[in-house]
C-alpha cells in the first residue's frame, strides 16, 4: 500500500465503509508513515470540526421577515389549521 | 512520504462522526403528526428547532443573503403545504433538508446559470495528494472564539467549488447518508464519494494554517 492509494481510500476509511481487509492493510501503513497519519487525522478534524459547529442565530431581521411570512400564508395554505401560533 | 518505521505509534481511533439521528428529538414524529392534523403552533416548534440549521444551509448552497433568506422561507412554506406526502418513512429533517436543497439550487442557477452544473463531470487531472502536512495538535479550534470561528469555517466552504461545496454540505454538515446525498442531488453514489474526498481535503488545506501548530499562538 503506498501514500497514493491511502488518500484514494481517505473518505471510505473515514467513512468505516471500507472491508475489514482493506482496512487493515491501511492502518499497517498508518503506523509506519507519520506524514500519512497527519492526512488522516487532520482530514478527520476537519470534518469534525465542521460537523459539530453551532448555526450562528438567525439575524434578527431575517428570522422576523420568514415568522411573519409563514404567519400570513400558513393560515392561507390550510385553511382549515387552528391558528395556535 | 512514507518513512521507516517509528517506535509505538499512536493511531488516533477514527470514530464514524455522529448520524442524522443525533438531529432529531424524539418528539418530532409527534410534532409532524400534530402539523399534519393542522396544528400550527407544532410546526413553528418545528421551524424553531431548524430553521438556523436550514438558514446555514442556504446560505452556504447560494452563498447569497438574500437568496438563502427565500430559499429558507420557501422551503418552509413548502414543507408545511405538502406535509401530507410527507409519509415518515425517512426523518422530517432529511425532508426539509432535501426541500431547502431544492429552493437554494433554484437560486442559485438563477443566478449563476454557467457555474452550476451538479451532474457534471469534475476534472480528475488534479493531483489529489496532500501538498501542506502538518499537525493540528490537539482541539484545534479551541484556539479560536466561537464568532471567528464561524467565518473562517464560512469562508473556506464558501471558497469551494459549488459542486463540492454541496456535497460537503449534505454529507458532513447536515450528516446525510451517502445514498441520500446522491439521491437529493441526482448524482451517482460513486461521483459522491468522489466530490466529498476532494471537498474534504480543500478544506482540511483551507483550514491548515489556522489550525497547525503554532497557528493563532
Amino acid at each position: 500500500m503506498r501514500c497514493r492509494d491511502i488518500v484514494r481510500e481517505l473518505a471510505d476509511y473515514l467513512d468505516e465503509a471500507l472491508d475489514p481487509t482493506l482496512r487493515a492493510s491501511i492502518e499497517e501503513h498508518l503506523c509506519k508513515c507519520e506524514d500519512c497519519r497527519i492526512v488522516v487525522d487532520t482530514t478527520k478534524q476537519t470534518i469534525d470540526i465542521f460537523c459539530n459547529s453551532e448555526p450562528a442565530p438567525l439575524p434578527q431581521t431575517t428570522r422576523q421577515r420568514l415568522h411573519e411570512a409563514l404567519a400570513k400564508r400558513l393560515r392561507r395554505a390550510r385553511p382549515g389549521a387552528s391558528p395556535q401560533a | 512520504m512514507e518513512k521507516s518505521p517509528v517506535n509505538s505509534p499512536k493511531l488516533n481511533p477514527v470514530q464514524h462522526h455522529t448520524l442524522p439521528s443525533q438531529v432529531v428529538k424524539a418528539d418530532e414524529p409527534e410534532l409532524v403528526a400534530a402539523a399534519k392534523s393542522g396544528d400550527i403552533s407544532a410546526f413553528d416548534t418545528l421551524v424553531n428547532r431548524y430553521e438556523r440549521k436550514i438558514f446555514r444551509l442556504t446560505q452556504n448552497i447560494t452563498q447569497n443573503r438574500e437568496d438563502a433568506e427565500d430559499a429558507m422561507q420557501e422551503a418552509f412554506l413548502k414543507a408545511y403545504e405538502h406535509l401530507d406526502n410527507f409519509e415518515g418513512n425517512s426523518r422530517f429533517y432529511t425532508w426539509l433538508v432535501r426541500i431547502a436543497v431544492n429552493q437554494a439550487l433554484m437560486k442559485l442557477r438563477r443566478r449563476r446559470p454557467n457555474v452550476v452544473s451538479l451532474d457534471e463531470e469534475i476534472d480528475t487531472g488534479e493531483d489529489t495528494m496532500p501538498r501542506e502536512i502538518e499537525d493540528w495538535g490537539p482541539s484545534p479550534s479551541d484556539r479560536y472564539e466561537q464568532t471567528e470561528m464561524g467565518d473562517i469555517l464560512s469562508k473556506a466552504i464558501g471558497d469551494l467549488d459549488p459542486s463540492f461545496r454541496i456535497v460537503f454540505q449534505l454529507r458532513d454538515i447536515e450528516q446525510l447518508s451517502t445514498e441520500e446525498t446522491a439521491e437529493a442531488l441526482g448524482l451517482s453514489v460513486p461521483a459522491v464519494k468522489s466530490r466529498l474526498l476532494r471537498a474534504r481535503l480543500k478544506l482540511r488545506q483551507r483550514l491548515n494554517p489556522y489550525f497547525r501548530r503554532g497557528a493563532n499562538s
